[in-house]
């Protein structure tokens, strides 16, 4: 069904709808990201159709997990194992656990529905490699079933030494590994206990055979030429000062991006740290690491810390149209569907791509920079109402045009059984230090308190692209004298 | 002799199960429990339980 795929793409003004497909594929002059500008060609070509792994893929192709690793051989002090693992998922999260057939079920009912399906990933409910038999034979049936699926894995990297040559023969490139410390008196505060060759170990002497084990882990994958991913979760007081190392290490044993994610810190999720009123970092302390790091470490800012169960475009889930109850018979897989989906974004990206260019040479900025938010449901445009966004995605506009710097939640619907004025105050606070908020559409009382925050609402760039839009605007507004010549 | 599972801390991830050298541990309908007649607490074969050991729950895998 063509319109279906052709309308996931909001068509707004700055696009051309009947055009060929621009051919490009190459990154310099198809929406490559910043942070994919220092990537050698060869990691490019892999990751470019990843919505983890690429910023720019994120805005036009989905990923899911499925939950079929509910066991985990480790104990992290952010997590609480009655909910899915911490490193993997927002804290407080239960998924669906599946067997490996119901699992493959899942993913076909998925790819027929969603042919931005690009990915799928096991990352839990606990550690993938604890019991990883019945996470390779999940592999096994839906590479067999559909093999254009990118297969990933995420893991606490404790087994992972035992399992990388059965990694590299079933064609899984990409491996994501949560490694928080490379000292084991560091660890030994984060890691109460580790479960290895048949017994417990604890304290320094546990977080000494993690990180041997996790740097053995990750070299051994480089060394096949896999492509391995390291988060590391930001611990304020425990390794904020000592991330750096950690990147120095992983780098120096060919981890092609380093991920730092907050930690996400509440008394109620019943973890170690939150019963401890260790607190998680501020915005601000997480950019300023992100930043330190971002020279050499090409940080990946559009991590949601999605469930083991998301499935969707990043920042979406869709994980509750497809429960186990819901699956139905089997769905044929169209690979049509999904050829025409690949050619419209494609031209989408290339597009994308020449209007940030043209608003650039348009319009010289001199100002110093300031942060947008975005309303979005993905292909790269402003396509979602204000009321609807349950995350904002973070621009920064300035001199050298418009960034992606990462994302807010507002996550409204998520505290749930509040009135609209609570929604209001949270999406409020989310836009701290946000200079407008762009967006299809918005109510006018909606807008009367952005404005009184400080905020302004803009849906003049309704269905247009994220970048060209926002440039064009922040050319306007210093033209109109909004913000004062800094010249 | 035989080790037990208290059934309300139970997070149903099935680590005990995996571990078990005796295949002691059943799993029907998620819930998890200790077949007493062919636990050894495994003597002979590791130094601790593996089912304790090995579950992340305190105090959930114990002495029967
Ligand atoms: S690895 Fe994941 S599941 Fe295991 S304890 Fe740590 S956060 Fe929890
Ligand atoms: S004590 Fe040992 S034998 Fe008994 S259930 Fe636990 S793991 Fe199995
Ligand atoms: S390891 Fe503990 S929590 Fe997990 S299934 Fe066994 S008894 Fe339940």
């Amino acid at each position: 069904m063509p319109q279906k795929i052709v309308a996931l793409s909001s068509i707004g003004r700055f696009s051309g709808t009947l055009r060929e497909p621009s051919g490009c594929s190459a990154r310099g002059s198809c929406g490559s990201s910043a942070s994919a500008d220092d990537l050698p060609d060869a990691v490019w070509r892999k990751i470019q159709d990843h919505p983890c792994y690429s910023e720019d893929a994120h805005h036009y192709f989905a990923r899911m997990h499925i939950a079929v690793a509910p066991a985990c051989n480790i104990q992290c002090n952010y997590c609480n194992r009655k909910f899915d693992c911490a490193n993997e998922s927002r804290p407080g999260v239960v998924s669906e656990k599946l067997e490996p057939e119901e699992a493959l079920r899942k993913v076909l009912a998925v790819a027929a529905e969603v042919p931005q399906l690009s990915v799928v990933g096991i990352a839990g409910p606990g550690d993938a490699l604890a019991h990883a038999e019945k996470t390779f034979a999940t592999f096994a049936l839906i590479h067999e079933a559909l093999p254009h699926l990118k297969l990933c894995l995420s893991t606490n990297g404790l087994m992972l030494p035992d399992h990388v040559e059965r990694i590299a023969a079933m064609g899984i490139d990409h491996v994501t590994i949560t490694i928080n410390m490379v000292d084991p008196e560091i660890g030994a505060r984060i890691y109460p206990w580790i479960f290895y060759q048949h017994r417990r170990w604890e304290g320094v002497e546990a977080a000494r055979i993690l990180h041997e084990r996790q740097m053995a882990g990750l070299e051994a994958l480089t060394a096949k030429g896999i492509l391995v991913k390291v988060n590391s979760v930001l611990i304020p007081g425990i390794n904020d000062e000592h991330l750096t190392a950690v990147n120095q290490a992983v780098r120096a044993r060919g981890a092609f991006l380093h991920n730092v994610m907050p930690l996400i810190s509440d008394p109620s999720h019943g973890t170690y740290y939150g019963l401890n009123g260790q607190r998680g970092p501020t915005p601000t302390e997480l950019r300023r690491v992100q930043d330190q790091l971002g020279a050499d470490a090409k940080l990946m800012r559009h991590c949601r810390q999605c469930r083991a169960d998301a499935v969707g475009l990043l920042g979406e889930d869709r994980g509750a149209e497809f429960t186990r109850d819901k699956l139905g018979e089997p769905k044929p897989f169209d690979p049509g569907q999904r050829e025409m989906y690949l050619a419209v974004v494609e031209r989408e990206r290339g597009d994308r791509q020449k209007a940030k260019e043209a608003a650039q040479v348009a319009h010289k900025i001199e100002e110093a920079p300031v942060l947008v938010a975005v309303a979005t449901k993905g292909g790269g445009r402003i396509n979602l109402h204000f009321g609807h966004a349950n995350e904002f995605q973070i621009y920064e506009v300035g001199p050298d045009g418009a960034r992606f710097v990462g994302h807010r939640r507002t996550d409204k619907y998520c505290v749930g059984g509040h009135g609209e004025a609570d929604a209001m105050a949270t999406a409020i606070a989310a836009l701290d230090g946000i200079a407008a908020v762009f967006c299809a559409k918005i109510g006018d009382r909606p807008r009367q308190r952005l404005k009184e925050a400080g905020v302004e609402a803009v849906d003049a760039y309704a269905f247009d692209y994220i970048e060209a839009s926002a440039i064009t605007w922040f050319a306007g507004r210093s033209q109109s004298g909004t913000v004062a010549a800094t010249a | 002799m035989a080790f037990k599972i208290i059934a309300e801390n139970c997070t149903g991830c099935g680590a005990c199960q995996f571990e078990c050298p005796n295949n002691a541990i059943s799993s029907k309908g998620g819930l998890f429990s200790i077949i007493a007649g062919k636990c050894t607490e495994c003597k002979g074969i590791y130094p601790t339980q593996q089912c304790a050991a090995a579950c992340p729950i305190p105090k959930t895998c114990v002495k029967a």
